[in-house]
């Protein structure tokens, strides 16, 4: 099987939002959530680069190992999923996360946060493929039906790539070669503990 | 004519380039990318490692309103994954467990401390009060279950997950978060009305000191003096009102996240909230003991409020002394509190 990965070339990223909205669009997110975000780095300075970051699917997510309630559950493809029927929405996942990807729906006045949201590679969740359950907790499920996720498939720089990790980062290392710089494959360290060495 | 055009076509690049030639070599911007201050716009960008460098994580700006998420990378979330799965549950059952195994064998050893009857034995002497007692049992109810729940959010998935499936335990996790939340309102309450009630009587002395030398009378027989409460109490006393502190200030930042600090913040009161929280219940468990099991006659004060008098002078002698000295009808002091308020 494929183990699913997310590299942003922030070489090639223009702040355009693009995979914000349509992440959004795709999945009718709730107001106030972003399950991903464009986050841009010496802004206003030289150098500065744009990186579009989400859940990165980590290997051994601290996600899942912190969670208390262990609603965490990794998939064949190595998406890390959850379910939203056993969270308690108590947000150590946020802390553990270090790409803030986890978000909490406001239902209350103190302490209530709701149910943890975030990306889901586009695979939906532990309900049948294609449910209107699993659609309305998780969002629309493209992996089922053979596409990648919408943020990659439309960025219209090809600087999110999504796919199996080693074709993303094989397709990357291309780049770089050709072009002869890379400001590297952000956030791989951390949730993969590699990175693309060129 | 054609010719002629050609020609006219090159003479008008030659004379282009030739215009052109000077001003390209003014362009800061070289074929090769370069510019004068040796720099290379396009390629030269910030990347992963130099970021680490400056900084522990990597913080940007975004467009939207919501602003923790404008850190990019944040490695500690695996520092903190270490501590809570790696540290914590071995914290938690050491000690924990420890103070249980400490507390048997101490019943063991030591059994349970009897009463020492004399000719006051049978006659009462009021403790607490009715609003004294209402406020330790308002907290410690609160206590006894922020504890269950907060057990839960560490030994929860390891002991009861197994044994009743996970849709079961969410359900229970949930109805545990929410029972946390909401009962750390009645226990901050509750602490600060003990701190304001029992104060004046837990300020440390020299008679603490001399209570400590002799053990307490926990080891060997006869009883050192002490007033309303011993040292023992006393650390009772500040334990609750300290750590009680510490827990409602790590709390409220966790009841309202990202108040006040930022993601390695909420980390830290994380770490501090379950740290002390364990000590805390190892604290209150031997706290129970001796006040139930370990001690005959020790109960009574937080259950009817009224002890025994030959219990009473044997324990605080200086206080019923006192006591009896406030009022003028000796031992039998019905109806009155104690000196408390």
């Amino acid at each position: 099987m494929a183990r699913m990965k997310f590299l942003c070339d922030a070489d090639r990223c223009i702040e355009c939002n693009a995979c914000v909205t349509a992440c959004k669009n795709e999945h009718e997110v709730p107001w106030g959530i972003n399950r991903r975000r464009v986050v841009t780095l010496n802004d206003g300075k030289p150098g500065e680069r744009s990186v579009s970051m989400a859940c990165m699917h980590c290997t051994d997510a601290p996600c899942a190992a912190v969670c208390p309630v262990n609603c965490f559950y990794t998939t064949a493809d190595a998406v890390v999923l959850h379910s939203k029927d056993i969270c308690i929405g108590c947000g150590y996942c946020f802390y553990a996360c270090p790409f803030g990807a986890p978000q909490y729906p406001r239902v209350g006045n103190f302490g209530s946060r709701g149910k943890m949201d975030k990306c889901t590679y586009c695979s939906g969740g532990p309900e049948p493929d294609f449910s209107t359950a699993e659609y309305e907790k998780y969002g629309s499920n493209r992996l089922a039906e053979g596409k990648l996720p919408l943020c990659a498939e439309m960025c219209s720089t090809k600087a999110l790539l999504a796919g199996d990790g080693e074709m993303i980062a094989e397709i990357y290392k291309q780049r770089v070669i050709k072009r002869g710089y890379g400001s590297g494959a952000w956030g791989w360290k951390t949730a993969y503990r590699e990175t693309v060495a060129i | 004519m054609r010719r002629a055009t050609t020609l006219l076509s090159t003479l008008l690049v030659a004379v282009t380039l030739g215009v052109a030639a000077p001003a390209f070599a003014q362009n800061p911007i070289q074929a090769d990318g370069v510019n004068p201050m040796g720099a290379r716009p396009t390629a030269d960008s910030v990347n992963e490692e130099f970021l680490f460098k400056q900084d522990s994580k990597i913080p940007g700006r975004i467009s939207i309103p919501d602003q923790k998420a404008a850190i990019l990378i944040q490695p500690q979330g695996r520092e903190y994954q270490a501590f809570r799965e790696g540290w914590l549950p071995w914290i938690g059952a050491l000690v924990i467990l420890g103070m249980i195994a400490a507390l048997g064998a101490f019943f063991l050893f030591r059994g349970r401390i009897m009463m020492e009857h004399s000719q006051e034995s049978g006659k009462k002497i009021l403790r607490f009060n009715a609003f004294e007692r209402f406020t330790h049992w308002m907290t410690a109810s609160c206590f006894i279950i922020l504890s269950l729940s907060g057990l839960n959010y560490i030994f929860g998935k390891r002991l009861l997950m197994p044994l009743i499936g996970p849709d079961a335990f969410g359900a229970l996790a949930q109805w545990a978060k929410y029972s946390h939340v909401y009962l750390a309102w009645p226990f901050m309450l509750g602490v600060a009305f003990m701190f304001v009630l029992w104060i004046k009587d837990n300020i440390p002395n020299k008679i603490d000191w001399a209570w400590i030398k002799a053990g307490g009378g926990f080891i060997g027989k006869g009883h050192p003096h002490a007033a309303r409460f011993n040292a023992g109490q006393k650390g009772v006393f500040w334990m609750v009102a300290g750590f009680g502190a510490a827990m409602s200030v790590t709390g409220l930042m966790m009841i309202f996240p990202f108040a006040l600090t930022d993601i390695n913040g909420m980390q830290v009161m994380q770490v501090v909230h379950s740290v002390i929280g364990i000590v805390f219940i190892a604290g209150i468990l031997a706290h129970i003991y001796i006040g139930s099991l370990g001690m005959e006659g020790a109960y009574d004060a937080m259950g009817s409020g009224k002890v025994d008098l030959a219990w009473a002078r044997a324990h605080h002698d200086l206080w019923v002394e006192q006591e009896q000295a406030r009022t003028a009808s000796g031992p039998q002091l019905k109806g009155h509190p104690a000196p408390a308020e």
